[in-house]
């Protein structure tokens, strides 16, 4: 349920009571196994994001529609704080369960593999988000904020995020549940002009139109956007699916607006939400913060500045396109450019980690090979979300997938190829192995503890919650 | 209605909201529900399986609310705040046509759901009125092999 930074999600073992109304067509063998005392299937998630608990709903069959009613359900036990891989083997799980869902999703980034990436001043996005929105393992980011000009590479909406928190006005951000620590750096922030670059074209961005629009309408920010760069492109689009279409007119549209015709529709915009963001529409219109899309450049380098202690700018390698959609590669043409900056975030993608030998991993495609969710090679496992598929998608891409494997799963169950007449321990048997290796898990109850007292610090202060961030203070709000 | 997040009304928010926002448990379904002269609207939903299932709704009610209430399998990861496209629904015409028009943050969620029609709306901004009455309301259905026949990468 917390996100996997704050407290690690654990195993979340669910016991299936077979129910007592037995549909009549049922197999005979398996009308006989049913009617005689069977002990329950027991499943066990391991990850508690929307992958991890929409595949328990689905499987569990009640139309419950809350991730916290799933948590306190008689049917689902959450455990927190238990790394599985460390604390507890994968192994070790499947000897407790009838099926394991592996549904961790991907904590680490794709590298950029280039000189320079490692200077200071240079992020990975995932770290970036990870600091703003309180993950402990990201509090000491410290990043600093003084330069100018931020360079994003990536067209996604990770990077589309981080320049909204970037520049949106900190009277905005006050009232969100973004870390207190992180207010206060933004509040020193000295960014004027954020740029996210990318290898290919304006066909092949990334992020959608949703999260576009809204930085399209940021108060107190301009969108520059070149109209050179959309050439041809209105054409291009007319009978794209609708999803491209829609999103490259805008863009289009942007690029060709006047900027005084920009300022008055964010100030309409701003008006209509509210007094605190026509107050900073109307001071962005003196000095607007600025945010653009530059185009087919492959970072190649990023250069140090003097004393070598951020970067100055990064060197880019122009690029021109091979094929066309999604499928269209970025070539060199042999010119380069180098782009100003104080600061680089590199969003190209998050990955995922292989968690245990026991379970094949494809390193090439960061997933754990499978098919519709059944592990391959391995009977009883199972995967959803980015781990199965790869770290892209929106909430829906990810609840259809959890479907997915949750089917897989019921028809495992019921079709005989989970043997679910060998009674299977559950809970009982990993927490002894926990209990022996000193490790105490965190229950759903505890969890709520936790929560409330976010809630309650943030009151104070008109937002959500006030994250805590760091883990011995959360274990000390539960008597751990 | 939920707290105003402004910071995570893109991107994470609809897995901030998930993850975070559920001390509040999902509230009953609008206005209508308090309103006990609200006039009855019937409608059919056709669920995921193709089995209908008429509900006797009141002007007002929400469809996603409403179909939730009567157990069927309509999600709504966001609460009704526009950040997801999980309520997608086909509305039966002519009801479709006498709705007031989707807005433009509706057109651009559900350019992100699969199985996209010319009659998809989100069930979280339809609500019941007397022009609905005898509306069939169908949930997308997705085959087993989605993720195999020609499903398209979703941006991140």
């Amino acid at each position: 349920m917390a996100g996997a930074g704050r407290l690690r999600a654990g195993p979340g073992p669910g016991r299936l009571p077979w129910p007592h109304a037995l549909p009549a067509a049922l197999p005979a063998a398996l009308r006989r196994w049913l009617s005689s005392p069977a002990p329950p299937p027991r499943v066990c998630v391991v990850g508690s994001g929307p992958a991890g608990f929409y595949t328990a709903q689905h499987i569990l069959k009640n139309v419950i529609h809350s991730f916290t009613q799933t948590a306190r359900s008689e049917r689902c036990a959450y455990y927190g704080n238990v790394t599985v891989g460390r604390d507890v083997t994968v192994p070790e799980l499947q000897r407790a369960y009838h099926a394991v869902v592996l549904s961790y999703g991907a904590e680490d980034n794709r590298v950029l593999g280039i000189p320079g990436e490692n200077l200071p001043g240079v992020y990975s996005a995932r770290a970036f988000v990870g600091w703003y929105n309180g993950l402990p393992e990201n509090q000491d980011l410290k990043p600093d904020l003084s330069c100018e000009t931020v360079l994003i590479l990536g067209h996604g909406n990770v990077a589309l995020d981080i320049a909204r928190i970037l520049l949106s006005p900190l009277q905005l951000l006050r009232k969100t549940d973004i870390t207190d620590s992180s207010l206060a750096a933004l509040a020193c922030s000295k960014v004027k002009r954020v740029w996210l670059v990318g290898r290919r074209g304006p066909l092949q961005v990334a992020f959608t139109i949703k999260e576009l629009r809204e930085m399209i309408n940021l108060p107190g920010t301009r969108a520059v956007l070149d109209p050179a760069d959309f050439t041809g492109l209105e054409s291009a689009v007319k009978d794209a699916p609708r999803p491209r279409k829609r999103l490259t007119e805008l863009m289009i549209k942007t690029a060709l607006e006047k900027p005084a015709e920009v300022q008055a529709a964010a100030a309409a915009g701003a008006a209509a939400a509210g007094a605190a963001a026509a107050g900073a529409a109307a001071a962005g219109a003196a000095a607007p913060r600025e945010w653009g899309l530059k185009f087919q450049r492959s970072p190649q380098e990023v250069l140090p500045s003097a004393d070598g202690r951020r970067p100055r700018g990064v060197r880019m390698a122009l690029t021109r396109l091979e094929g066309s959609g999604d499928s269209a590669r970025a070539v060199p043409t042999g010119d380069v450019e180098e782009l100003e900056c104080g600061l680089v975030l590199s969003s190209i993608g998050y990955r995922s980690l292989p968690l245990d030998p026991a379970v094949p991993f494809d390193s090439r495609r960061g997933v754990i090979p499978n098919s519709s969710g059944r592990v391959q090679g391995v009977p009883g496992l199972y995967c959803s979300g980015w781990v199965k598929r790869g770290p892209t998608g929106v909430i829906i891409t990810t609840m259809n997938d959890s479907f997915d494997t949750a089917q897989s799963v019921l028809e495992d169950l019921q079709g005989g190829v989970l043997d679910v007449s060998l009674s299977r321990e559950g809970f009982g048997l990993v927490e002894s192995i926990l209990h022996s290796r000193g490790v105490r898990p965190v229950s759903f109850s505890d969890w709520e503890k936790i929560d409330a007292a976010e809630v309650a610090r943030g009151k104070a202060a008109g937002k959500p919650r006030e994250k805590i961030v760091d883990p011995a203070e959360m274990l000390h709000i539960i008597g751990h | 209605m939920a707290a105003p997040m402004a910071a995570a009304a893109s991107g994470g928010s609809v897995t901030r909201r998930l993850l975070r926002g559920f001390s509040r448990s999902l509230s009953g379904g609008g206005a209508a529900a308090e309103q006990p002269e609200a006039a009855v609207v019937n409608v059919v939903f056709v669920d995921r399986k193709g089995r209908e299932v008429p509900v006797s709704g009141r002007v007002g009610d929400n469809v996603l609310h409403l179909a939730q209430r009567h157990g069927l399998e309509l999600e709504g990861a966001c609460e009704a705040s526009l950040a997801c496209s999980t309520c997608h629904v086909y509305i039966s015409e002519p009801h479709l046509s006498r709705l007031p028009a989707p807005d433009e943050r509706e057109e651009d969620l559900l350019d992100q759901a699969p199985l996209l029609r010319e009659n998809s709306r989100l069930g979280c901004q339809v609500h019941l009125g007397p022009a609905m009455e005898g509306a069939r309301i169908g949930l997308p259905r997705l085959s087993r092999n989605f993720y195999v026949d020609g499903h398209t990468p979703k941006p991140h």
